[in-house]
């Protein structure tokens, strides 16, 4: 039997001890009418046999040169982050609930706390929450909570996904969720200004946008503060190598999707909401927090903290419903950071936005090819096609090149903008290739 | 130990990405730059490589210990399994693929393991139809209970309360009011919930009630048996019932939970389903329905046509995305392996051997400590430190034999509660071992009262100051 250890003589020992005559007279306290017919499925497999159709499943079927990012990117992650986290002394632990023996895991968090909070420049972070977009709609919990107010205002540009999360996870509550528009795929900043006012609890933008645009947040953040309410960004940890802190921005609460730093694409998970903020909001912070202290020796250890605002001490009366964290995503951008330092996240994000001016000048030389919108941009540019952006893509199939993402299926209107994002996975040929194949397109059109 | 930013040298890497971080200036404003570099680690490849080989080694873990922890299923999780999830074709499968049109067949693949995941379990449930997009059993929970909510407003009525019974995980009542819910509690009786009460309280708030959410076997091992009674007064006033899956080891395919009148289940798969634990996540919390329920479910859903290709299909009633897009699929491929590897036979001697490992320990142990309720188990049961000593330090002298403890203080009903769940994979010897170990440490508390406030001593600490921790917080190297 299949991780089951028992030999029918153990077996018998221990019914002997139990005073019952088969392992089915245990299942007597479930009521008659309600036990199970025999399950309607597939006979078990060999571990070979599960292990060869799963690499069927897995095998694509050709080569793919890939520009699709739109939030989730295909950077190069270090082998040694594989072998590290893989350890099973890590993979294999349980919540770090007894400190004692779980020095490894809550080590690992306070680094990661700490290496996101430098990141970013701001002062505490939780161990991580399950995603990017319910880190955002954490980070609106914890300004409604600590300005007692009902309204966040959110940028049209901020992930459109996310943004329905946001939807759904505040539908039972009594929040009001006004979205500003974007002005031609940028953050109208002065129109998010002027809607926030005293009954404001925060403002969510993202830095870059979903477009990729770089804005500059520092006024905004300066609006809300005089009316008493909370800046919060999401931003990308990689470009944060590079781009100005939020700390520096003048944000109080900032989150991330940071599958960015050493996780797989993995078609949409597990990934990694990262959660940082100013110290005044900690005690809002949801979910597990990891704190430094001494044991009895004096020595160093580390311990789950704060756990007075979790579930299992307030029940409903708790900040968050979470129980755990992403402790072995978080590990591995921890890992990630370490191994890059930050030289090579910067250069990681410098690479990645050198290839995509790269991309935006060659592709912006084809007919009837413009830039969206002039301002700065990261690893990604918004690219306006002279036929639809899915006609785009569609066609770049058959040339093996998936060129970006149509931001069309999200935001009507824009059905000739394509989102084209770079890393510096990509090579020159790379963008060669999506060049040609682009130029083609259009050329077989006209 | 020294943190990996006390072991960084400046002017030292890895480097593993090369490039000119200063190209950047030529596209992005001075102004949008950060002043300073970003102080993180500066260390070679071995120095990484040693210091988290090192961390490791400071943690217990399934692999190298044994794990009673009852309600969190620390069962053995299969290496054919990490294996699935680590092939490269899943792993560098990006999502939003599966949107564009023209790469179908990129996707078939992947598609295809969600569609029969879905699939098993609606068959070992009973449910209906299943979303994978919860990313943990709470975040399951809340998808749950908001679905709750969203039917009781498809027929045009507000119901507020949701009932828990006093049993039950804090992540329960937790959920209930980050959906809008007010908690009422249910009292139990002899350590089961009381249909009466349940009637109780619906002649009274009937008209205000969305639901029960329950644990079955509950928090005490035991199975409700009053179920059907409780089922139909939930039923006539209209009330939905809720499955909390985190004791699904005990009855998969000894009874399967749509067919017992529950209208909505969420699954751990990280508990059932033997997918690792990871330090406290990543997990995966899949919740299945009825078909009443099954329109509100988040989309989009995977589907199958008639020509055996699948494609995602948006779901007009949904309560919307839960998840960015599929929930952890890394962690769901594990549940499928897993669910493909045992069968269907395979799952029901999960149960059979969970739910006599718990029975004999408990047995076993009825001479060491206060065994409370009930003659047979399910897959867990409580137990109670001996008079005069404590939970916690008992928790903490197994640590010193290289047990980890049991759950400790839950459930909260129970006084100085030792809840143990021993899982189907461990072998009487194990077991064995357990009940030496504490029969050796009651017996050792009794000669020398000094000996378990002490403990442990054998590990890399001892017993951390947490209220030092919580008053001076320092949760960064930078924090003052």
């Amino acid at each position: 039997m299949p991780f089951i250890p028992h030999t029918p003589e153990e077996v018998r020992e221990m019914l002997a001890v139990v005073k019952v005559r088969a392992i089915g007279d245990l299942f007597a306290p479930i009521p008659e009418a309600l036990r199970a017919k025999p399950l309607d499925l597939p006979q078990g497999m060999t571990e070979d046999a599960v292990c060869a159709r799963f690499e069927e499943l897995a095998a694509p079927p050709g080569r793919l040169t890939s520009f699709l990012g739109a939030g989730y990117y295909a950077h190069v992650i270090p082998k040694a982050v594989d072998a590290l986290a893989g350890r099973s002394e890590f993979v294999t632990s349980y919540t770090p609930y007894q400190a004692e023996c779980s020095q490894g895991t809550l080590q690992a968090i306070f680094e990661y706390q700490t290496a996101v909070c430098r990141l970013f420049g701001m002062d505490c972070a939780n161990a991580s929450v399950y995603d990017g977009g319910t880190a955002l709609f954490e980070a609106a919990m914890m300004a409604l909570r600590a300005t007692r107010r009902s309204r966040i205002i959110v940028d049209e540009c901020v992930n459109p996904q996310w943004r329905r999360m946001l939807a759904t996870y505040t539908a039972g509550l009594d929040v009001e969720l006004r979205t500003v528009p974007h002005a031609q795929g940028r953050c109208d900043v002065n129109a998010l200004a002027e809607v926030i006012d005293e009954k404001c609890a925060a403002v969510l933008v993202q830095q870059p946008t979903f477009f990729g645009t770089i804005e500059d947040y520092e006024a905004l953040f300066a609006k809300a503060h005089d009316k008493g309410a909370l800046g919060v960004v999401s931003v990308y940890p990689v470009l944060q190598a590079v781009l100005k802190t939020p700390g520096e921005t003048g944000a109080d609460i900032a989150v991330a999707e940071g599958q960015s730093l050493g996780l797989p694409l993995s078609f949409g998970g597990p990934y990694l909401g990262i959660m940082t903020c100013r110290k005044a909001l900690v005690r809002q912070l949801p979910g597990r927090i990891v704190g430094r202290t001494e044991d009895r020796e004096g020595r160093p250890a580390y311990v789950l903290t704060l756990q007075a605002r979790e579930q299992h001490i307030r029940r409903a009366k708790a900040t968050s419903n979470i129980c755990s964290n992403q402790a072995l995503c978080a590990l591995r951008a921890l890992i990630h950071l370490s191994l890059l330092g930050p030289k090579g996240l910067a250069a990681a994000a410098a690479r990645s936005m050198e290839l995509a001016r790269s991309v935006a000048e060659w592709a912006t030389a084809l007919p009837g090819v413009k830039r969206h919108n002039d301002a700065p941009f990261g690893n990604e540019v918004a690219l306006k096609f002279p036929i639809p952006a899915r006609t785009v893509v569609e066609m770049a199939a058959a040339h093996g090149v998936v060129p970006g993402y149509p931001v069309g299926d999200r935001y009507p209107g824009l059905e000739d903008v394509l989102l084209v994002a770079c890393t510096e996975a990509n090579t020159d040929k790379d963008v060669e290739r999506l060049v040609r194949t682009l130029a083609n397109i259009l050329g077989g059109r006209s | 130990m020294n943190t990996i930013f006390e072991d960084s040298v400046p002017g030292r890497g890895a480097h593993i990405v090369e490039g000119d971080p200063e190209a950047v200036g030529k596209t992005i404003p001075e102004s949008l730059r950060r002043s300073a570099p970003a102080d993180l680690p500066q260390c070679s490849e071995l120095d990484v490589v040693r210091h988290f080989t090192r961390l490791s080694r400071r943690n217990f873990s399934v692999d190298a210990n044994f794990y009673p922890l009852g309600s969190c299923t620390m069962k053995y999780n299969p290496k054919f399994a990490e294996h699935v999830a680590s092939l490269p074709g899943f792993l560098g499968l990006h999502p939003h693929l599966a949107e564009l049109p023209g790469f179908g067949a990129w996707v078939q693949g992947a598609l295809s393991c969600l569609f029969d995941t879905e699939r098993y379990l609606c068959e070992i449930t009973g449910m209906d139809a299943f979303t994978l997009q919860p990313m943990a059993g709470a975040n399951g929970e809340f998808t749950g209970v908001s679905l709750m909510a969203a039917y009781h407003r498809s027929l045009g009525r507000r119901r507020t309360i949701m009932l828990i019974p006093d049993s039950a995980h804090g992540t329960n009542p937790a959920s209930a009011a980050l959906a809008g819910f007010d908690v009422l509690d249910v009292p139990s009786e002899g350590g089961l919930v009381d249909p009466e009460a349940v009637a109780r309280i619906l002649s009274e708030r009937g008209e205000d009630v969305a639901g029960l959410m329950m644990t079955c076997p509950n928090t005490l091992g035991l199975m409700e048996t009053h179920l059907p009674a409780i089922v139909e007064e939930l039923r006539k006033a209209d009330a939905l019932l809720y499955y909390d899956g985190a004791n699904m080891n005990a009855i998969l395919g000894k009874m399967r939970v749509g067919d017992a009148g529950f209208d909505v289940v969420h699954l751990n798969l990280h508990k059932t389903f033997g997918t690792p634990h990871g330090g406290g996540g990543p997990g995966s919390g899949p919740v299945g329905v009825t078909a009443r329920l099954a329109p509100l479910l988040p989309g989009p859903r995977v589907v199958k046509g008639n020509d055996g290709v699948y494609a995602l299909e948006e779901i007009p009633g949904s309560i919307g995305p839960v998840a960015p897009f599929h929930g952890s699929f890394g962690v769901i491929l594990k549940a499928l392996a897993y669910i493909m590897r045992l069968g269907g036979e395979g799952l029901v001697r999960v149960a059979e051997y969970a739910t006599l490992n718990a029975n004999y320990l408990k047995k076993r142990l009825e001479t060491v400590l206060d065994v409370p309720y009930g003659d047979l188990c399910a897959h867990e049961f409580v137990a109670s430190a001996p008079e005069g000593l404590h939970a916690l330090d008992i928790a903490k002298a197994l640590l010193d034999r290289g047990i980890h403890a049991p759950t400790i203080y839950f459930p909260l009903i129970v006084k100085e509660c030792l809840m143990a769940e021993p899982t189907e994979t461990e072998s009487k010897q194990t077991l064995d071992e357990y009940v030496d170990a504490l029969a050796d440490i009651v017996d050792r508390a009794g000669k020398d009262p000094a000996f378990l406030p002490a403990a442990p001593t054998t590990l890399p600490v001892s017993r951390p100051d947490e209220t030092t921790a919580a008053r001076h917080l320092r949760l960064t190297l930078d924090m003052a």
